[in-house]
């Protein structure tokens, strides 16, 4: 398992690097921070005093390598607009987005397990069928359409929830349950279909197998058979989808955090391209990279409890 | 918009006597403020240097923390704000400005002239204006704590006028260790002191989230009743959060259900369901209004011929494009004088290029131009709707008159890059693009940005080359009297029609939504103080 670990974050070097260098030169062929922080009524000489004070025009290769300089003394580098280093931009963002990341995760793994588990064990039903007519949906509705209309329904008509915002739990337990519960369900709603459906295959598949017969043969209460026996067998594809859809999620809480007006990481990046904030775009291109691979990481390592004969 | 030294003597004495009077609008400042005032901008603030760079919303930001010398009310009568009144030498070649009583930075250190000069002098750097005026300047010093001394070589008749002019570049008043930066070098979050009605709270500000400002208990408001930027600024809550939100639709939808207070500039498409929104009142607070342009590049390709940007002029047909680009006639209206109409430099000379539009005339004037089918370039903003629907007006216009015509679709960032370059067209330069400014900024021909004349030498992006423009601009700013003002101006503007750098577009107003409760709200940029909430 340690030599694992220690592989996978010395592999995860090189592919780091890479990803700098192509988020480096690409951003430069995007547009001019200078022109933008000077705005629309400045003269061309207060764009290229900008520029020049911002170092962009110094030789690219030059630019480069003093951000790898500083990457190499894990300084993601400082907004070109605010003047904030970008990791403390990150950590005043990184909150909401774990958050409501932490909350999908946990409700959708929550409904979607037992409701895949339910439509394998009652296969070809009404109930199967109302869970496929709900995967369906949650794979066709984007989520911006599923966001207004849970706004418009449980915050507009019934005022049940805030429209918007977010506010830390550790501030105020209450209010952030009310704010963060519609988000929540937004973003979840494309992430239950998925589990759900790789749930129902990976059970339906597994309640065949000479191991559920010998267990209900045996005896065994139908809940025992489906949870101990048939689910835990089927958990690796599970697991699997669960990680893959923290890829989903990442895209999904970009817009789930502007409909809901919640100021995350998502929202962050997405401004920063649109100004052209070059250092927190390229910080944040690699702090979700460093995600994806530390999630990666956890997830064999998850392999290796839900499934024995997996060995690294 | 010029001001006698009489008048200004005047409200130096308004302001002695305002002071004494029970009732007055000092007092209602020591009333008990409450509440917080929940604001929805219409941009998000990143950058927070209102000297170093011209955005709105940085504008509106200084306005809240820094205060000015002297500021334009409601008629754009410059009054004085942070001095107590000046006195003009009889050659007109010395002004001695006195800060008035009580001005105090908000780590509670006196305001004093010599903390005023500087920033006078950083202002002077970035702002077109103020680079006018400083080259009429001798000197800029102190007489004392509270005196500033302005000598000028030679008479300028907009001396005042430029340092309380309204809109960007606005000349605020900054610590000496701030005002001393480099303009290049931008203020910071740690710099953020000032001696206006706002205090920043670096705290609670989440760059392009939100921004918070706390009262400040400490300021001490003029006597005279709130007018624009000029007079008491007296704040009635405790706090004004502006809380940035990137989807429209939520912000109207958090306007309704009453989460915020105040929506800056509400987008056309959602105004119908905002007036029918209980609780939620629609109006416009901007009289002066925005005015669109097209802006020619004047160094390359065709539009570097003045002929043929005439006849482009000639066939834009404002009342066309303001209905495509805006849509409800309540809110847009067309003005065929390059100052927004209503203001005291509307005119109409030579305005008959695009109040009679004619797409015949147009071509015949491309034909006698000598136009040969070149390429022209538009940069066609689509993430601005006002913008975009400009654009593609433009492009459909231009095509009619037979002209080769190329719309490359790009963001406004990408527009703010591209209108960059100088190079020719087939090396990624450009014929045309479209913006809008606020009436404030085009007032009159010298912070009229777009009608200088100096070319590569300190023009805005188009680089408009015209000796003429530049002798009648410098004539107005030297200008006696009001009268030969608007002669000069109307002169400045048939001489941009002739040479037609920019087409002007028509007027068109963003109205702002603000909940029932909510009263005071001034007629101005946006400003945040006399508004109380119920």
């Amino acid at each position: 398992m340690l030599s694992l670990i220690a592989t996978r974050i010395l592999s995860a070097i090189p592919v780091m690097g890479v990803v700098a260098l192509i988020v480096f030169f690409m951003l430069r062929l995007s547009g001019d921070p200078a022109a933008i922080l000077a705005g629309d009524t400045a003269s061309s000489e207060q764009v290229e005093r900008i520029r020049v004070s911002l170092g962009l025009t110094k030789p690219l290769y030059e630019q480069f390598f003093g951000w790898v300089m500083q990457l190499l003394r894990f300084d993601l580098g400082t907004s070109l607009f605010t003047g904030l280093p970008v990791t403390t931009l990150i950590a005043q963002r990184i909150e909401p987005t774990a958050m409501l990341a932490l909350s999908t995760i946990v409700f959708s793994v929550l409904v979607a397990v037992p409701m895949g588990v339910l439509a394998a064990w009652k296969a070809n039903s009404w109930i199967d069928r109302l869970v496929m007519v709900i995967c369906v949906l949650g794979f066709s509705v984007p989520v911006f359409v599923m966001g207004y209309f849970l706004i418009f329904n449980f915050a507009i008509t019934l005022r049940w929830f805030p429209v918007q915002g977010y506010t830390s739990p550790f501030v105020d337990f209450g209010r952030f349950v009310s704010q963060i519960t519609l988000p929540t369900l937004t973003l979840s709603f494309i992430y239950v279909a998925l589990i759900a459906r790789i749930t129902r295959a990976s059970v339906i598949e597994v309640l065949g197998e000479d191991y559920i017969r010998t267990a209900r043969a045996k005896g065994q209460v139908e809940t025992r058979v489906l949870f101990r026996h048939a689910l835990k067998n089927a958990a690796v594809p599970i697991v699997t989808v669960i990680g893959l859809g923290v890829a989903l999620l990442i895209g999904g809480v970009v817009v789930t955090e502007s409909v809901y007006n919640i100021p995350g990481l998502g929202r962050l990046v997405v401004d920063a391209i649109t100004r052209r904030d070059y250092p927190i775009i390229q910080g944040l291109i690699l702090f979700f990279a460093l995600i994806y691979i530390v999630l990666n990481l956890i997830i064999d390592i998850i392999y290796t409890l839900v499934d024995p004969r997996i060995r690294y | 918009m010029s001001i006698s030294r009489r008048e200004l003597m005047a409200g130096a004495a308004a302001l002695t006597g305002g002071l004494a009077l029970p009732g007055s609008q000092a007092a209602l400042a020591q009333a008990a403020p409450k509440g917080t005032l929940r604001v929805i901008p219409h941009a998000a603030l990143t950058t927070l240097d209102p000297v170093a760079t011209t955005g709105y919303i940085v504008r509106n930001h200084g306005y809240m923390v820094w205060d000015t010398l002297f500021a334009q009310d409601e008629k754009l009568a410059v009054k004085p704000q942070m001095a107590s009144g000046v006195e003009i030498s009889a050659d007109k070649l010395t002004y001695r400005i006195t800060l008035r009583d009580g001005l105090a930075w908000h780590d509670d250190t006196a305001v004093t002239s010599a903390d005023c000069v500087p920033s006078l002098i950083r202002w002077g750097q970035a702002d077109g204006m103020g680079r006018r005026l400083f080259t009429y300047i001798e000197s800029v010093t102190t007489d004392g704590p509270k005196v500033i001394v302005i000598k000028l070589k030679r008479p300028y008749g907009l001396v005042l006028e430029s340092i309380g002019k309204l809109s960007t570049n606005v000349p605020f008043m900054m610590p000496k260790r701030f005002a001393e930066k480099a303009v290049t070098d931008r203020l910071g979050v740690d710099d953020m002191m000032g001696s206006g009605p706002f205090r920043w709270n670096k705290a609670e500000y989440r760059p392009g989230a939100r921004v918070v400002y706390d009262r400040n208990p400490k300021y001490v408001p003029r006597a005279e009743p709130a007018s624009n930027a000029a007079g008491g600024k007296n704040v009635f809550v405790e706090r004004v959060e502006w809380v940035n939100f990137p989807d429209p639709n939520t912000a109207l939808n958090a306007l309704v259900s009453g989460e915020v207070d105040y929506y800056e500039q509400i987008p056309a498409d959602l105004l119908p369901i905002v007036s029918r929104a209980p609780g939620v009142k629609v109006a416009n607070f901007n009289p002066l209004g925005n005015l669109g342009m097209a802006r020619f590049n004047s160094l390359q390709g065709p539009t570097a011929n003045p002929a043929i940007r005439r006849a482009i002029a000639k066939a834009v047909n404002q009342s066309e494009l303001l209905k495509v680009a805006i849509g409800n006639p309540e809110f847009y209206k067309t003005c065929y004088s390059v100052y927004p109409c209503g203001t005291t430099f509307e005119n109409t000379s030579g305005s008959d290029l695009m109040a009679k539009s004619s797409l015949d005339e147009a071509r015949a004037m491309l034909r006698a131009a000598g136009y040969n089918g070149e390429k022209i370039v538009l940069l066609a903003t689509t993430d601005i709707p006002v913008q975009s629907a400009m654009a593609q007006y433009t492009a459909d216009v231009l095509k009619r008159i037979g002209m080769n015509v190329d719309a490359q679709a790009m963001d406004w960032a990408t527009v703010l890059q591209r209108r960059t370059s100088k190079n020719p067209i087939e090396q990624g330069g450009w014929s045309m693009f479209f913006t809008w400014w606020e009436g404030a900024d085009l007032l009159d021909p010298v912070i009229q940005f777009a009608l200088s004349g100096l070319g590569e030498q300190g023009a805005w992006v188009g680089w408009s080359k015209d000796d003429e423009l530049e002798k009648l601009r410098t004539a107005y700013a030297e200008a006696a009297s009001l009268d030969q003002q608007k002669q000069l101006a109307a002169q400045v503007q048939a001489r941009q029609f002739e040479q037609s750098f920019s087409v002007y577009t028509g007027m068109f107003y963003v109205p702002t939504g603000f909940r029932e409760n909510i009263s005071g709200i001034l007629n101005a940029p946006p400003f945040f103080w006399n508004i109380k909430k119920a």
